[in-house]
């Protein structure tokens, strides 16, 4: 049974539509890749999805006993983050707030259990260390094993490699991908395709022309076959290039 | 000097001083925390220049207590403020330029036209600067200051995580479930009541300084959250003790006193952290 079931819906910013008539699902273990341009509404789609903001029209079925706040996120860093004064522990346990209510505290299970998601991401060793000194690789580690205090169902992340160096990249895209296969399934937007062929399972491609369905599909579809064709031409004039100046 | 100073804390007027200040002190930094991280170190100086409109509507009402006009009012521009920070057409910063100025503009003026005092240079001035008034407390203010600054901290205690979650990201904090609008709110109001509580210690010229200073010299020293907020307050409430020593000492006016006693302090940090952090921006 699906997680999440999009139908119909159609998202954008006071009333107007930006993106229209978007239909998707996702199963438990499913790994989503959402792609298009910019400006082709992904961002908007991931914050209606979120509940940041109101869907214009149609309707987000959560379903399998998934709550709205068990939705976890990898937001784009803001500038205020990047200064921030806080230690990873303060910040990794910040995650478990959506569903503490009005307790001011946190107990005994979920201090446990941050550590745990601490030490799944590799960062038990910088616990103490401000957020402030650390790499992008390692910051994005914090926020993602935040996320992971607020649910072990659902992530969302947004462009989770923006900044980051090639090493980190490759980095960040095993780890979700372990995550994954651990059993929580991921929605990610990126705008390359090459990663979506790579880690997804599902593909939705916003914008004209749409796609929704599984990775393979996608490669059988036109956008598919055009992206193949493309990666080819690069490769070889990558090649080409390479062989003129070596 | 210490007989001086010793005679000086017997009289009552001092010590209902040094408490009011001290808890201002306290106050202010809590939050100050927040508003600097937020990019908000303005909104203390907006606020109480519409706090200062405020008033002076209140004097020309010639109401009798002018705390039921200004807390309100300036409340109500603290959620504005806050609540519109984003996706509006006037952003964060022009919005509280807007409001500041002209509530600014319409207070002088209002007094201009209404004033019923003789010395109206007199009255602005310590009204922007802090007058002498915080050695002129009745007893009835001290313990409206001491129930305030309770609530206050007990809020700021209680609410200090979904405080820093929201601080720190908006976002994530509103898409996992927390109410972040009723937490904006909360700080807006608390703020608010920091600094029309603070504008009779330092006048709201200088409210912005008792909210940001002790902020800024904490995290200039410290990495993590829990550690800036503490060292924030110790500092705060060190230095505002210090400047009303010295005003009463030397005869200098208080607000501007406890402000110079802030600035040398976060000098001071600043090099501390220099020294601690090196290679740290």
């Amino acid at each position: 049974m699906s997680l999440i079931t999009v139908k119909n819906l159609s998202v954008g910013y006071e009333g107007q539509a930006i993106e229209k008539d978007i239909n998707f699902s996702v199963n438990k273990g499913d790994y989503l890749c959402i792609l298009g341009e910019n400006g082709s509404g992904k961002t908007t789609l991931m914050k209606t999805l979120l509940h940041l903001q109101k869907p214009i029209a149609g309707e987000i079925l959560l379903q399998d006993g998934l709550r709205s706040d068990e939705i976890g996120y990898l937001p784009q860093q803001t500038v205020i983050q990047k200064d921030f004064p806080a230690s990873v522990r303060e910040i990794v346990r910040s995650g478990f707030l959506g569903r503490a209510g009005l307790r001011p505290f946190y107990g005994k299970e979920e201090k446990a259990l941050a550590e745990e998601n601490m030490e799944r991401m590799g960062i038990k060793d910088l616990a103490q260390r401000s957020y402030r000194e650390l790499s992008g690789g390692q910051q994005q580690r914090v926020l993602l094993a935040r996320a992971l205090c607020a649910t072990h169902k659902l992530l969302v992340l947004d462009e989770p490699v923006t900044g980051l160096d090639p090493k980190a990249t490759m980095e960040m895209y095993e780890l979700i991908k372990k995550l994954n296969q651990e059993g929580v399934a991921i929605i990610m937007i990126t705008h390359d395709v090459n990663v979506a062929v790579q880690y997804a399972s599902h593909v939705l491609q916003v914008g004209t022309p749409s796609f929704f369905g599984t990775k393979e599909s996608y490669l059988n579809s036109d956008l598919g076959k055009l992206f193949l064709l493309q990666r080819s031409k690069e490769n070889t004039a990558d090649a080409g290039k390479g062989g003129a100046h070596d | 000097m210490i007989d001086v100073l010793i005679v000086y804390f017997q009289m009552p007027l001092v010590q209902k001083a040094l408490i009011v200040g001290v808890l201002i002190a306290l106050c202010s930094s809590l939050l100050g925390v927040t508003l600097v991280l937020k990019r908000f170190s303005f909104i203390g100086d907006g606020l109480s220049h519409v706090a200062f409109g405020a008033m002076t509507i209140a004097a020309v009402l010639n109401l009798s207590n002018d705390m039921l006009l200004i807390l309100p009012v300036t409340v109500l521009s603290a959620i504005l403020l806050l609540h519109t920070g984003q996706n509006t057409k006037i952003k964060g910063d022009a919005a509280i330029a807007m409001i500041s100025v002209g509530a600014l503009a319409f207070g002088y003026l209002l007094m201009n036209l209404f004033s019923t005092s003789s010395n109206l240079s007199g009255d602005v001035c310590s009204t922007l600067f802090g007058s002498t008034s915080i050695l002129t407390l009745t007893d009835a203010e001290v313990w409206l200051c001491i129930g305030l600054s309770v609530v206050v901290v007990l809020i700021f205690i209680l609410f200090y995580h979904k405080i820093f979650a929201v601080t720190f990201d908006e976002s994530f904090a509103k898409a996992t479930g927390m109410k972040v609008e009723a937490y904006q709110l909360l700080i807006a109001t608390v703020i608010a009541v920091i600094i029309v509580l603070a504008m009779n210690l330092v006048g709201s010229l200088l409210i912005s300084a008792l909210v940001i200073f002790p902020a800024l010299s904490a995290m200039r020293m410290f990495g993590n959250f829990k550690a800036v907020t503490i060292c924030s307050a110790v500092l705060s409430v060190c230095c505002a003790f210090l400047g009303i020593v010295i005003s009463v000492l030397a005869g200098t006016p208080v607000g501007s006193t406890i402000v110079a006693v802030d600035v040398v302090a976060f000098l001071m940090a600043y090099a501390v952290g220099m020294i601690k952090g090196g290679s740290r921006r």
